[in-house]
């Protein structure tokens, strides 16, 4: 066979190949299927093959790390792919705003009757329309009492330390958060993107980060129990893994307030199986489900009928775990910031660059 | 075999092809981000603007880029200095042990990039084995502050980057010609000048790679200072990976990662260029 046959059979069999790879993922996509993508470890990890034992339903699970991330996987590809998504609040409001998000036919949800009152009437999503609540919480200071003389009730204590604590706290980086704790401490919304609230909260805390002994969103409760750290910010559930290895931590919301932040679940607009992903949202809904969260990974659910079953010696352990939602609605919720967003993106660029 | 150019065209091709569709576009793709500006909710809003290469230059990120390259050259000379020693002693070990003391050298590699690093916040806190082990020896009364600071991120790209600089210098000595070496003795030199103006020079290709190596994977490190340095001590990396990832403004990612680059395609070709002249200058030798 000469040079050019060779080269052509090579080329008819590459075609081939990639003939009969295009067209596999082609083939009809078994009825019943949907993608959901959540934080890992944030729901129980046999819930999919019970959800699909009761129902038929097959489903897939999409690990992200962080709302950022299913945002930037979701907007590049219109949603195409996902069929739930468990995002944080002010990302609800900007996946509607973007149009990615299917309106919730609420005939479709009969176990929405075990929520809160409260939690159907949330600022980002009054009614519910596009979401539903899967956990809240609150923000606060986190502390070891036999290491910090007195109660913290302040912001202040954590940005502005006393002697004894400097090197000894840590902050959460993540940027709703951190900008949360500065215009708290100074009395403004957590939802502010003016130019000067940005620049007065920039200077407490770039002055903050002198103290600190480092940034931590994931093991701040371990630098508690260790000893090296004496306050830390912290989201209430953390705390509570911080609690269940040390009894000395405690968990307080600062006089100035706290954030209210939500984690929901929402449709793609680009589902294809829009009933199917109702039929996950009520059997999420449901009072056995939503008792998981609370009794293993120590969150409060909106989810009345699940909280109202709390074992009450968890409950004692975790005094958090207590806070009904009219306290919790006190707080204010986190909102999206819209056009204001590229604003505070940047401020929290230079606080974070700032050496 | 005659040289035929379509056959080597066809044996490139594909190379070029996969090099030119998984670098080349893709790079340029993000270097053109860097002319546009952020969306509202993330994503490139195509409006050209100037503006990232504006606020690149501010002193704030000007900083960043200085700061990366102050911990870059530290870990680089830190390296070298325990490197170069390292390396000439397996070079002048007995050849049946050099494979072993290689081997050693290359050993931490088998293991995850992550987990060594963890190893040392492990070892480095203030609860942690070293200041324990210092306490037990009566040196230090409280635990010195050895992790989240610039010491821990120049000990963490040091420890990682090490068997870069030792296998790359000693690449360099052993193929050391030992007649120059001899002949530098016959004409009187003794063994410390010997080193200094004859082997230390022929290696200097080795030296500059190792450097090189060293500098240019530090310097774009971000695990490293996000680990070690608590978060506190941001070098160019954390900030580009903040564009990216967090505050998802690509365009400024992008105008960043174009002036990194930048730096680093210079050093690479100043590397390249004193690698040149010092083969030049081994070959005047040899003729």
């Amino acid at each position: 066979m000469n040079r050019i046959s060779k080269l052509g059979a090579a080329l008819l069999a590459g075609a081939a190949v990639v003939a009969v790879a295009g067209n596999a993922p082609g083939t009809a996509v078994a009825a019943g299927k949907i993608v959901i993508s959540n934080w890992d470890g944030y729901m129980p990890a046999d819930m999919l093959e019970r959800f699909t034992a009761e129902t038929g339903i097959e489903a897939e699970l999409a690990v992200h790390a962080t709302n950022e991330e299913v945002m930037g996987k979701v907007v590049a590809g219109k949603g195409k792919g996902y069929d739930v998504l468990f995002v944080s609040s002010p990302f609800v409001e900007a996946l509607k705003n973007l149009g990615l998000v299917a309106a919730l036919d609420h005939a479709l949800l009969p176990n929405l009757k075990n929520l809160y009152p409260e939690a159907m009437q949330l600022a980002y999503d009054p009614g519910n329309t596009v979401s539903v609540p899967y956990a809240w919480g609150t923000t606060g200071l986190c502390y070891r009492s036999d290491l910090v003389s007195g109660t913290p009730d302040s912001w202040l204590d954590l940005l502005q330390p006393a002697a004894a604590l400097k090197g000894k706290v840590t902050m959460l980086s993540t940027d709703r958060w951190l900008m949360a704790a500065a215009f708290l401490a100074q009395g403004k919304s957590v939802n502010s993107t003016g130019e000067a609230e940005l620049a007065a909260a920039k200077e407490l805390l770039v002055a903050a980060k002198k103290d600190l002994l480092a940034y931590d969103d994931t093991t701040f409760y371990s630098k508690l129990v260790s000893g090296e750290a004496a306050l830390v910010q912290a989201w209430d559930g953390w705390c509570n893994y911080g609690i269940a290895e040390n009894a000395a931590i405690k968990y307080v919301i600062p006089k100035e307030g706290s954030d209210l932040w939500v984690d929901t679940m929402v449709v793609t607009a680009a589902s294809e199986n829009k009933e199917a992903a109702h039929r996950f949202l009520d059997f999420i809904l449901t009072a056995d489900n939503g008792a998981w969260v609370p009794a293993n990974i120590l969150y409060k659910v909106p989810n009345k009928a699940a909280m109202e079953a709390l074992d009450p010696a968890l409950v004692a352990q975790y005094p958090n775990l207590a806070m009904t939602p009219a306290e919790l609605l006190k707080q204010e919720q986190l909102r999206d910031l819209g056009a204001g967003q590229k604003a505070f993106s940047r401020t929290v660029t230079e606080i974070l660059a700032s050496n | 075999m005659p040289r035929s150019p379509l056959r080597d065209w066809l044996l490139l091709g594909p190379g070029l092809t996969w090099l030119a569709l998984f670098l080349v576009v893709p790079c340029g793709i993000v270097f053109a981000f860097a002319f546009f500006e952020r969306g509202v909710y993330g994503g490139i809003d195509y409006l050209f603007t100037l503006e990232n290469f504006a606020r690149a230059f501010d002193p704030l990120y000007l900083g960043i880029f200085l700061t990366s390259a102050k911990i870059a050259g530290l870990a680089t000379a830190i390296a070298l200095l325990f490197g170069y020693p390292a390396a000439y002693a397996i070079a002048k070990a007995p050849r049946h042990r050099q494979t072993a003391l290689l081997v050693l050298v290359m050993l931490p590699f088998w293991s995850n990039y992550l987990i060594r690093t963890y190893a040392w916040i492990v070892l480095l806190n203030r609860e942690g084995l070293v200041n324990k082990g210092l306490a037990a020896l009566g040196l230090v009364q409280e635990p010195l502050p050895l992790l989240y600071n610039e010491f821990a991120i120049v000990t963490g790209l040091v420890y990682n980057y090490l068997p870069f600089v030792v296998l790359a210098i000693y690449a360099s000595i052993s193929r050391l010609s030992p007649e120059v070496l001899e002949a530098s003795e016959d004409l009187g030199a003794s063994a410390p000048r010997t080193f200094w103006r004859v082997t230390l020079p022929l290696t200097l290709p080795g030296v500059a790679a190792g450097a090189v190596f060293v500098f240019v994977l530090s310097i774009g490190n971000f695990i490293t200072p996000d680990l070690l340095g608590g978060g506190r001590l941001q070098m160019v990396g954390n900030v580009i990976y903040d564009q990216f990832l967090t505050a998802r403004d690509w365009p400024f990612g992008a105008t960043l990662s174009f002036l990194l680059i930048g730096v680093m395609m210079a050093l690479l070709f100043s590397q390249a260029v004193l690698v040149r002249r010092a083969q030049g200058e081994g070959a005047a030798v040899h003729a």
